[in-house]
């Protein structure tokens, strides 16, 4: 919990997500971290949450303060739920991480009524001059690991991801790029303008299927 | 129940003995006319479940916490032993104050059904006989303790136990509470447990029950009425399975090959290392303050656990349509009832969606870490049912741990 009158720093895709999300839904939040995503949603959308988070220590303090979240691994364990079980399942810049990205998000798809993914994107301008201009992996304020020791593993751009959002069925609801301030880019630029500009994006899919 | 010839009982006249047909503790005896259902088809009637309770229950009933104990536990979970005088097995947690805040919950800590400090199990007195039960009691199962502990909680006026919470056999009682009576169990934390007894388990217990009934002075279960006692066989029924209790680590840790006492070995077989000595003082403080065929029969209620096999051998089943709150705990060292098998519950639990949240603590200690000085245990716990509370609408402690 916060300490009284201190004011919480929420990350932008937070805030972005939680615009999304229908007050007193039932949300899962996949690598849900230190819990910040799930206490926001509580404490703005009053909603039903449920955590997974790979790391032991986070997900002791997150029951610590309260929170409803469970040690496993999302490559793993989401398996395990029942079709529809949330009507969010929500992945925050998690899915870079993930050993198969594609089945997550079919399993995102399968256990929500809704999927929220957030990610930064790959193809951003900065990340492509570093990459021009020095030949070797970008390593910037949102990717800040080098390659050998880095957890994100798949890294895609946003066009590389619309790709797999056709490729699994799932329709695109929402989707929204933003830069490092959370300002997000207007809705009348093409594609091609938010995989340039925006440092990182928002989806919220659905399924095209019925499970 | 008839507790007036005590004083014509030739068994052990100790304060044990005393403790089985007159605890200290308060008790609810159960008439003849309202018999217990047990899982082996005999009813048993009239029965003696005795407890303690500890903080006030609140005006709407909501705020009652259940502590089942554990195989060796009784009803004394925050006070005194009334035989040993040692502190309650569970201070650590359950106190004024504590994660389970007296100041707070009301909690409730029966003393299971077999047991041996007053609740009807093989050292009270069978009523058509006027002599101990011995071996014609009947075994009973983890089901029927928790069926036992409804007659206590409908007793005390409660609908609706804000928790249930526990560890090892009390965690079984927790999933078993959390299976049969979805609706009467707000949350539920099943700590160092599991859904069933593994192979390896029961294995140990064996050894265990073997140990006491090798000792002549057991004589077929009959010790009471003859004024005798296994104290050797359960000593090493008590010493096999501390040594399950504890890790490699720790006791390396904690006695390595130290002598006992000794500059050089004695060459005989004394306690000559440190470790013997230990074991041997936890087998011996162990007969002062129980009974053996109880040790029987509750071990024998453990390797009949099986929740999963009670609905259909699919443990999802057991939580299926439950809206209790479930916290999951478990220790990294525990080799008795691994992580793995509390990821099991976790797994079964989520397949319900049931609002579940899954802790693995890293201790060396093994198994006993539940009962022992954990604080990342005692966030977990208070953190939850505090999260819990809010939930049920109990008040915010004033006081800000």
């Amino acid at each position: 919990m916060l300490a009284p009158g201190k004011q919480p720093v929420y990350r932008a895709d937070h805030l972005l997500i939680a615009q999304m999300v229908a007050r007193g839904a039932r949300v899962l939040d996949v690598g849900c971290g230190d819990g910040s995503l799930l206490q926001l949603l509580a404490d703005t959308k009053a909603v039903d949450g449920r955590g997974i988070e790979v790391s032991r220590e986070r997900v002791n303090a997150c029951v610590a303060r309260g929170l409803s979240v469970i040690q496993g691994d999302a490559d793993i364990d989401l398996a395990d739920y029942p079709d529809d079980a949330f009507d969010y399942a929500i992945l925050s810049l998690t899915i870079q991480a993930t050993l198969r990205p594609k089945e997550v998000l079919e399993q995102l798809l399968r256990i929500g009524r809704s999927a929220i993914v957030s990610f930064p994107n790959f193809g951003h301008w900065r990340v492509r001059a570093r990459l021009l201009a020095t030949g070797r992996m970008p390593v910037t304020e949102n990717l800040p690991e080098a390659w050998y020791v880095t957890p994100n593993v798949h890294l895609c751009t946003i066009k590389d991801f619309a790709e797999l959002c056709r490729a699994v069925g799932a329709r695109v609801e929402q989707a929204v790029a933003f830069n490092a301030a959370g300002r997000k880019l207007g809705t009348w630029v093409p594609l091609t303008a938010h995989n340039l500009l925006g440092e990182k994006a928002v989806f919220m899919l659905t399924r095209r299927w019925r499970g | 129940m008839d507790t007036a010839n005590i004083g014509e009982l030739p068994a052990v006249p100790d304060a044990r003995a005393l403790q089985a047909t007159k605890p200290s503790s308060d008790c609810l005896d159960v008439p003849e006319s309202r018999p217990l259902l047990l899982a082996c088809g005999r009813q048993l009637a009239p029965y003696r479940i005795a407890y303690k309770t500890y903080g006030a229950l609140n005006e709407a009933k909501t705020n009652a916490v259940l502590v089942p104990h554990a195989l060796t536990g009784d009803q004394y979970v925050a006070s005194p032993h009334p035989v040993t005088g040692k502190p309650g097995w569970w201070e650590t947690m359950v106190g004024p104050g504590k994660p389970i805040d007296t100041d707070r919950f009301f909690v409730i800590c029966p003393n299971v059904l077999g047991g041996c400090m007053g609740s009807t199990g093989p050292a009270s007195l069978n009523p058509s006989t006027g002599r101990p039960w011995g071996l014609d009691f009947p075994v009973i199962t983890v089901g029927d303790m928790v069926d036992a502990q409804v007659a206590l909680i409908d007793q005390l006026g409660i609908d609706t136990l804000f928790c249930v919470i526990s560890g090892s056999m009390g965690g079984m009682q927790v999933l078993q509470w959390a299976a049969r009576y979805k609706e009467r169990v707000f949350a539920a934390v099943p700590i160092a447990a599991a859904a069933w007894h593994s192979s390896q388990n029961i294995a140990f217990h064996e050894v265990g029950r073997q140990a006491v009934m090798a000792d002549p002075n057991w004589a077929g279960g009959r010790y009471l009425e003859l004024g005798k006692e296994p104290r050797n066989g359960l000593a090493v029924a008590r010493m096999a399975a501390h040594i399950t209790y504890l890790s490699e680590e720790a006791l390396q840790r904690k006695f390595g090959r130290s002598l006992q006492g000794l500059d050089a070995k004695s060459f005989s077989f004394n306690a000559d290392f440190q470790v013997e000595s230990y074991l041997r003082h936890q087998g011996s403080t162990f007969v002062d303050r129980f009974d053996a065929n109880s040790y029987l029969y509750i071990t024998r209620a453990m390797d009949y656990f099986d929740l999963a096999a009670e609905y259909g051998d699919v443990l999802a089943n057991a939580f299926k349509g439950t809206r209790t709150r479930f916290c999951v705990v478990s220790f990294t060292s525990d080799w008795l009832y691994p992580t793995r098998e509390s990821r099991e519950i976790v797994q079964a639990l989520n397949a319900v969606a049931a609002n579940v949240s899954f802790v693995e603590i890293e201790s060396d200690k093994g198994h006993d870490a539940f009962l022992l000085d954990e604080p990342e245990l005692f966030a977990t716990v208070r953190g939850f049912l505090n999260a819990a509370a809010h939930k049920r609408g109990l008040p915010t402690p004033r006081r800000s741990s």
